[in-house]
């Protein structure tokens, strides 16, 4: 509903442009679960991770097999006499991962319905020019804040950025993540021999959650480099400046 | 006006909200008749472990198997997690050769029975080369050879009420249980052998489940008994099998 506030109409009515709601209601509200799923999923990954921080290619691997690197981490496996992080680890991971997955459904759906991908997230053809990308690029690396009126769209690296995150990344992580259970692949069993074997999707899914928390840290950045209180304000209420009154 | 409205509001919020409360009671009742909540579904991570469950059960076809592998793909290193027991029993059927040894079937069946290693090898007997994965994530590739848990549930004769079939270890702190569906699936074995021998002390002699579409800790080592029942609310805590204690889920399908 919020995101009727974009049309133009509606902002030049408003005498502060700046007023204008910079996320709607459904992308505040997705975007905290999504938040709170996320962390619980990293916490819940390392403790499962624990239980045996080591990597293979393939089917299969084990203790006494070759294998892809090793995390110096120790090994916390759950025994009669010791209950080890991957026991909760896995409920928690399913649990999150349950309300992480059906809350990126609404997220998704309702960002292809109101058209939220298409204008602030689709890059332009324009902007998609060496020179533009470089110019942010630049900016960037002098740590330059976005004055405020840049700051009421996506420029376009955090365009790419995010595109990626909601189309490759976290499709990955769900297929990556089926591609584990034996039940879901003896039905469809393409998930897991396109990737090279149960091992391999272990791998992959390790890496992918390592780049999800590349991009995690990045954006905290980036939000602290633009001005936190307000950025995060944004999200919380959807405007960058504190209301006056009422509307 | 807006007292109009409030009050219509009101009506309709009221109706929406009697509506989903009855909704979810209604979708209770037919996901526990249709057998589609899991036994530990209590408890902030039975909400997960619930929805897990109730989607592969519904979306899943029942019978679709896991998938088998040439001979040439069996891992060379194949861990075992665990030490047989120490109990005195255990020693001795050991020491025995397994010779004394019986699998007991009791519970919802027409004829309970129990059998001998000699009985069991007497039904027909099958292989899968299958993938086992370890809870904490390690796996490795093995060939079974074993009597389909079917067979011998026919041969005693399951009553229609049957809902689960329970089984124990003679590792006396560890025991699961199936569904029906698992538990009839073409891939749910009694595994005597192992990799073309005798199934080795450390994999579960004499006798394993063997629980193809399942996490590795549903294929129970060292059977002694086999339950089929419509509830498992009287065995062990009631949520199904040993695992729950230790954290571990009791659907082991992922």
């Amino acid at each position: 509903m919020a995101e009727s506030a974009y049309v133009a109409g509606l902002a030049i009515q408003n005498p502060e442009v700046l007023d204008a709601p910079r996320h709607s209601a459904l992308v505040r509200i997705t975007h905290w679960i999504h938040t709170l799923s996320f962390f619980a999923l990293v916490v819940s990954g390392i403790g499962i991770l624990l239980a045996h921080p080591r990597f293979y290619w393939g089917e299969t691997g084990a203790v006494g097999t070759p294998s892809l690197f090793d995390l110096p981490l120790p090994f916390l496996v759950t025994t009669p006499t010791y209950v080890g992080p991957s026991s909760w680890g896995r409920n928690l991971h399913f649990l999150s991962a349950w309300i992480c997955v059906l809350n990126g459904l609404l997220y998704a759906i309702s960002g292809l319905l109101s058209q939220h991908f298409r204008k602030n997230l689709l890059p332009a053809r324009s902007d998609l020019s060496g020179r533009s990308i470089s110019g942010i690029v630049s900016d960037h690396l002098r740590l330059k804040r976005p004055s405020e009126e840049e700051s009421l769209t996506y420029n376009v690296l955090q365009r790419l950025a995010y595109i990626t995150v909601v189309f490759l990344l976290f499709p990955l992580m769900i297929w990556t993540g089926l591609a584990m259970s034996p039940s879901i692949t003896s039905v469809f069993p393409i998930l897991v021999t396109a990737l090279h074997g149960q091992q391999s999707a272990r791998t992959i899914h390790f890496f992918i959650a390592n780049f999800l928390v590349l991009f995690l840290l990045v954006h905290i950045a980036m939000v602290c480099l633009a001005g936190f209180t307000k950025r995060v304000r944004a999200m919380i209420t959807g405007r960058s400046v504190a209301r006056k009154e009422p509307v | 006006m807006s007292h109009i409205l409030s009050r219509r509001k009101l009506i309709t919020t009221g109706l929406a909200t009697a509506a989903g409360i009855s909704g979810l009671g209604v979708a209770a009742v037919l996901a526990e008749r249709y057998g589609l909540v899991p036994p530990d579904h209590g408890g902030i991570f039975g909400v997960g472990e619930t929805m897990t469950y109730t989607a592969q059960r519904i979306l899943m076809s029942r019978h679709s198997l896991a998938r088998e592998f040439n001979r040439s793909q069996i891992s060379k290193v194949a861990p075992i997690n665990g030490n047989p027991p120490e109990s005195e029993t255990y020693q001795r059927l050991l020491a025995g050769g397994f010779q004394d040894w019986r699998l007991t079937v009791d519970g919802l069946v027409a004829r309970p029975a129990s059998f001998s290693l000699a009985e069991l090898k007497r039904f027909p007997s099958r292989a899968q080369i299958t993938h086992q994965a370890c809870e904490e994530g390690w796996s490795f590739i093995a060939e079974w050879t074993g009597v389909q848990l079917s067979t011998v549930l026919n041969f005693v004769g399951v009553r229609p009420e049957a809902k689960y079939v329970a089984y124990f270890s003679l590792d006396e702190a560890w025991w699961d249980s199936l569904d029906m569906p698992d538990a009839l699936h073409p891939q749910t074995f009694l595994a005597y052998g192992m990799n073309g021998r005798e199934l080795p002390t450390g994999h579960g002699a004499p006798v394993r489940m063997r629980v193809a579409r399942q996490l590795g800790f549903k294929s129970v080592k060292h059977l002694r008994q086999i339950t089929v029942t419509d509830t498992l609310k009287n065995i062990g805590d009631g949520r199904g099998s040993a695992g729950p204690a230790i954290g571990y889920s009791w659907y082991g399908g992922i």
